[in-house]
């Protein structure tokens, strides 16, 4: 038993030494995001990888390790993991929800990490070091501008919501405050849970349901996707158009194609976590001040722009 | 039979067990009648031959998945790896066509290629279920939730994470499939009726849909009657899925596209269309024609829904359940009556 423990001591100190000597020239960044289970984490993922390729590339000390979680609970265990058994040096940090993480993150802190926290803010405040927000606001705010401007301040529109989340009312808040004070009637809102194949149900209904409409606000580029082809089907692509968001790249296409029935779209980039590891890295091989909060625009895509928003290779 | 007390008796117990019959073949069927005259009332939109087109063609997914599953269920088992094993074939599927267009060109030839690989994916994998239960004898849930979970994450796999899409020719070629009609009739409503037909004369009509009541009823009396009930059982697997591979084919031209989102829940939704049709979900009592009202009761419920803005939309789950359980109720209280 005593050889046992001594012998499990000897490793355990010879892994922290070895740990000490790694961390004296190597840089080791852990990256939590959630798992690829829609397009849009999807795209999530494919920048993160490819962001790690580049930036191992271009800075030889730097280790960067991904996990991806489906689920709060397991991303808290993921950065566990992270801090035990990778050491990590920074954190960065797509949360799965505000509320749950916090105090896992906290804990990583308190381990003499940096940490950067991507998209979802915390609960808490002075958590993190570096902040990298998208903004569900600004994106509701934008499309609801276009409309505006594209009607003519009025008409008649049916908008397809998200997954009842906070993002969800947060865009959609956005959007009818935008509207508030022009004649732009919204007949109904709908739930397709940023979903294909409910996009295409839910259009069809409001198509079997409304003999007018002017505008479909789609709010996401997957649930477009669906309302395109509902709106094909009754054979009513003359009479509307189409907004979308997030920036998938089939839509970006049909927006630099112009596509009469999908004019625009409104940018919500998956590669925002890119951008958050590299503003990490720059902490670790430049003396360029970063700490601090970056919130990203959701610029409009138009035909103009469309194509310095068009990734091919990207899944999303 | 002289005694006339003894006659009235019979008499009006025969009586009520053809109420009860009656109640209990029908239920199901007054349930989908009642939603319809509910859906009329709340929007007249509801009752446009469009709009009914509509429900029946989304009905058609779930509703041929629902048949194969009658199979399953009737004979004491449970598949829930459907939802994701369409999407898996969907995504094989569109990869496979893709790659075809270069040789094969963007031609129907190139899609009978796809339709072969869907059916030989969809009875290769409802094989795999069956023998891993049979054989491995261990319970099916177990093994279709670990099969669930494995076409899950070999479609995000495929995918990358992000969505398979067929190249846009074949699309083009392949459409009508899902969107053109033969006499009025949507192609994805005739298919689902060609399958649910076939489905009831196999079910009622032949010796393996006897066994299958028979498996269900009490394996180890079916086997003790010398039927195979490991290769029936299995076969019943099969049936399954061959109904995804044909739902598979007929959902693929309608978006173009399979991701890790594609078909989700459908495993619950196709059990649920099997019960409220009136088939037991412990096996022994199995029925096509109330599995195929069960998925159209499914799917009008979604329609209403969206018909009207006085429900909540946070409160669609609620509705939902509350008439999935009413209609099985509506058949149950007869059932109990009957013994």
């Amino acid at each position: 038993m005593r050889i046992k423990t001594s012998l499990a001591a000897l490793a355990l100190g010879g892994m922290t030494w070895a740990g000490a000597a790694m961390a004296a020239d190597t840089v080791t960044i852990g990256v939590s995001i959630p798992a690829a289970t829609h397009g849009w984490t999807g795209g999530v993922n494919f920048h993160a990888a490819e962001a790690k390729e580049r930036l191992e590339k271009a800075y030889p000390n730097l280790k960067i390790v991904i996990a991806s979680a489906s689920g709060p609970s397991e991303q808290a265990n993921d950065l566990e993991d992270l801090v035990s058994v990778h050491k990590i040096d920074a954190l960065v940090i797509l949360p799965f929800e505000s509320g749950p993480l916090t105090d896992p993150v906290r804990w990583v802190k308190q381990q003499g990490a940096f940490i950067t926290v991507v998209d979802r803010g915390l609960v808490d405040e002075g958590i993190e070091d570096v902040y990298v927000a998208g903004n569900n606001p600004e994106l509701g705010r934008v499309s609801g501008e276009y409309m505006k401007e594209a009607m003519g301040g009025k008409g008649k529109i049916v908008v397809l919501r998200g997954i009842p989340t906070v993002i969800d009312d947060q865009r959609v808040d956005a959007f009818m405050e935008v509207i508030k004070d022009t004649e732009i009637e919204v007949l109904d809102m709908k739930h397709a849970n940023w979903n294909r194949d409910d996009g295409f149900d839910v259009m069809q209904d409001f198509l079997a349901r409304f003999p007018e409409i002017d505008a479909v606000w789609a709010q996401d580029d997957d649930i477009a996707l669906g309302v395109i082809e509902a709106v094909k089907q009754a054979g009513r692509e003359d009479e509307l158009f189409i907004v979308g968001g997030a920036g998938m790249k089939d839509i970006i296409k049909r927006v630099m194609d112009g596509d009469r029935l999908v004019p625009v779209d409104v940018l919500y980039p998956p590669a925002m976590i890119a951008t958050a590891m590299e503003v990490t890295a720059l902490k670790f091989v430049s003396s360029a001040p970063i700490q601090g909060s970056y919130v990203l625009g959701s610029p409009l895509i138009t035909q103009e722009n469309a194509k310095d928003y068009y990734f091919p290779d990207s899944p999303f | 039979m002289n005694d006339p007390e003894l006659a009235v008796t019979a008499n009006s117990r025969a009586r009520s067990r053809l109420l009860d019959l009656d109640l209990k073949l029908y239920g199901p069927l007054l349930a989908l009648v009642a939603l319809f005259i509910l859906g009329a009332i709340i929007n007249p939109a509801f009752l446009s031959p469009a709009n009914l087109a509509n429900i029946l063609t989304r009905s058609a997914f779930i509703g041929i998945i629902a048949v194969g599953a009658t199979f399953v269920i009737t004979s004491g088992g449970l598949d829930l790896s459907v939802g994701s094993m369409a999407a898996f074939i969907a995504g094989v599927m569109i990869i496979v066509m893709n790659a075809l267009v270069g040789t094969l060109g963007a031609g129907w030839a190139t899609i009978f290629v796809g339709i072969a690989v869907s059916v030989a994916l969809g009875v290769s994998a409802g094989l795999i279920n069956g023998l891993v239960t049979t054989r491995g004898k261990i319970e099916a849930f177990i093994v279709t939730l670990g099969t669930m979970g494995i076409y899950r994450s070999l479609v995000t796999y495929l995918a990358d994470g992000g969505t398979l899409s067929l190249n846009f020719s074949v699309r083009s070629v392949y459409r009508p499939v899902y969107y053109d009609s033969v006499l009025g009739i949507p192609i994805p409503v005739l298919v689902f009726a060609v399958v649910a037909v076939i489905g009831y004369v196999i079910l009622n009509r032949t010796r393996f849909g006897r066994h299958c009541f028979a498996i269900g009823s009490n394996e180890n009396v079916a086997r003790y009657s010398a039927i195979h009930v490991d290769n029936l059982k299995t076969l019943a697997y099969v049936v399954q899925g061959l109904c995804v591979s044909i739902a598979t084919i007929i959902y693929v031209p309608r978006l173009g596209s399979a991701s890790s989102s594609t078909g989700v829940l459908w495993e619950l939704e196709a059990i649920a269309a099997v019960i409220i049709g009136g088939t037991v979900l412990k096996g022994g009592y199995g029925r096509i024609g109330g599995t195929v009202i069960g998925a159209i009761i499914l799917t009008m419920i979604g329609n209403i829904l969206n018909l009207t803005d006085a429900i909540s939309n946070y409160l669609n789950g609620t509705v939902q359940g509350v008439i999935i359980i009413v209609a099985v109720l509506l058949q149950r209280g007869s059932w109990r009556r009957n013994r």
